[in-house]
């Protein structure tokens, strides 16, 4: 079972950061097929949240099809996010690794390689739509 | 769904002074409502005149298809805590929860009993006695075991510290979640509410400046910034709440009925506080147009 948590200074809709927390535990391999997510009373009670909040980032993973409730019972993952690429995942850290120490050699601070790997995603994401 | 609150011009006139006017809303069943404004505002004269302590001056109220107070079943549809949460200071807390048993037909003495448990209270403990934040949980408890439909709290965080604050929204939100209650809320803290609330209403001035779920109003609402321009120059359809210009810029807080397609501006999403404070600083009447930069 995850546990949520909420960044209030995020300026990130409250319901839209537990569907991210539930895409980010699905890709990381947190949570898998068949899980149940934690319960509405209980998120509502842990986070000091609106329980409709919580209903509508369930019913929003359920339409993306990553979530169905079982009435009476809670709500369970059904769908997932990895499509085998979890195993890639050690190989692409170990470059990006080396490639942060390069960043790190040319003189880069934090903030530099951080608007670095932001433009150069952005720059790659809109050549691909285009 | 049928309104929990439903009002037509209510108003409240203390001599000359109204303390309310004007005030039409239609509140659905199924929210947490936060009823935000500056103090003076309207807010705890509008939460009387729901919860029947005080008579309209001018136009109605329906509390829950009924009029306020008008009767014990009505009253035992409504479960209401009062700012500063008062108890007897000199009885226990056994002494509240039999006190709540003999008051209220529909009690739940076992829910009772399980929260003062696990907000691990001794009952046999006087209530003068207690924190501030146990207090208001115990006038918590007394108002939810009667087992209300719609749930009335007049400021039940403000005297709290940060931490009994959490706790006591924690309690509220189990409590909605677990019993579908409707909730009105005051407070003037619009940061506790950003979690609670998905319906909000700002009183400013003893009159409704804006009232909606706050899905809605987030979606409606937008940050512009471009350069400068009189606000009085935007299309049909943008409704301007705040307006804030320097020598080149022009930065406006606007209500659009569409998507903002004028490239010129850039658009940004609002954080329900900064939408608030933006309505709560609106001045009642309009300000001249500006005099555009040539």
């Amino acid at each position: 079972m995850i546990e949520f948590h909420l960044d209030g200074r995020s300026g990130v809709a409250p319901y839209m950061q537990l569907i991210h927390q539930v895409r980010h535990a699905l890709r990381l391999g947190l949570l898998r097929e068949g899980d149940q997510l934690p319960k509405v009373k209980d998120v509502s009670a842990g986070l000091a949240i609106n329980p409709n909040t919580v209903l509508k980032a369930y019913r929003e993973l359920e339409y993306e099809g990553l979530a169905a409730a079982r009435p009476g019972v809670g709500t369970f993952v059904t769908g997932t996010l990895d499509g085998g690429s979890l195993a890639a995942h050690g190989p692409l850290r170990r470059e990006l690794q080396r490639w942060l120490i390069k960043a790190r050699r040319a003189g880069l601070d934090d903030e530099s390689i951080e608007a670095l790997f932001a433009s150069t995603f952005r720059s790659a994401r809109e050549e691909d739509i285009a | 769904m049928t309104a929990v609150i439903e009002t037509e011009g209510l108003g409240k006139r203390y001599r000359t002074r109204w303390a309310l006017a004007g005030c039409t809303l239609s509140i659905p069943a199924g929210h947490v409502v936060g009823l935000v404004g500056p103090n003076g505002a309207g807010k705890t004269t509008l939460i009387n005149l729901a919860t029947g302590m005080l008579a309209p001056s001018a136009g109605a109220i329906e509390v829950l298809g009924g009029r306020p107070a008008a009767d014990s079943a009505q009253l035992a549809r409504v479960g209401y805590l009062a700012q500063e949460a008062p108890v007897y200071a000199g009885f226990s807390i056994a002494d509240h929860l039999r006190l709540g048993a003999h008051l209220n037909p529909g009690w739940d003495a076992d829910m009772a009993r399980r929260r003062i448990d696990r907000l691990d209270l001794d009952p046999r403990q006087k209530a003068g006695k207690l924190s501030g934040g146990q207090r208001a949980q115990l006038a918590l408890t007394l108002a939810v075991a009667k087992r209300p439909e719609l749930l009335i709290l007049d400021e039940p965080v403000a005297s709290l510290d940060p931490l009994a604050r959490r706790e006591f929204l924690q309690d509220l939100m189990e409590t909605v979640a677990e019993h579908q209650v409707s909730v009105v809320l005051s407070s003037h803290l619009i940061s506790d509410l950003e979690r609670v609330c998905d319906y909000v209403i700002v009183l400013v001035d003893s009159r409704v400046r804006v009232a909606g779920p706050v899905d809605e109003l987030l979606a409606a609402h937008h940050l512009l910034s471009g350069p400068r321009r009189d606000p009085a120059s935007l299309p049909a359809g943008v409704e301007v709440v705040s307006a804030s210009h320097t020598d080149v810029q022009t930065t406006l807080l606007a209500r659009t009925s569409g998507p903002v397609l004028d490239p010129a501006w850039t658009v940004s999403e609002l954080g329900l506080e900064d939408l608030v404070l933006a309505y709560m600083k609106q001045p009642a009447t309009r300000s001249h147009p500006l005099e555009v930069l040539k």
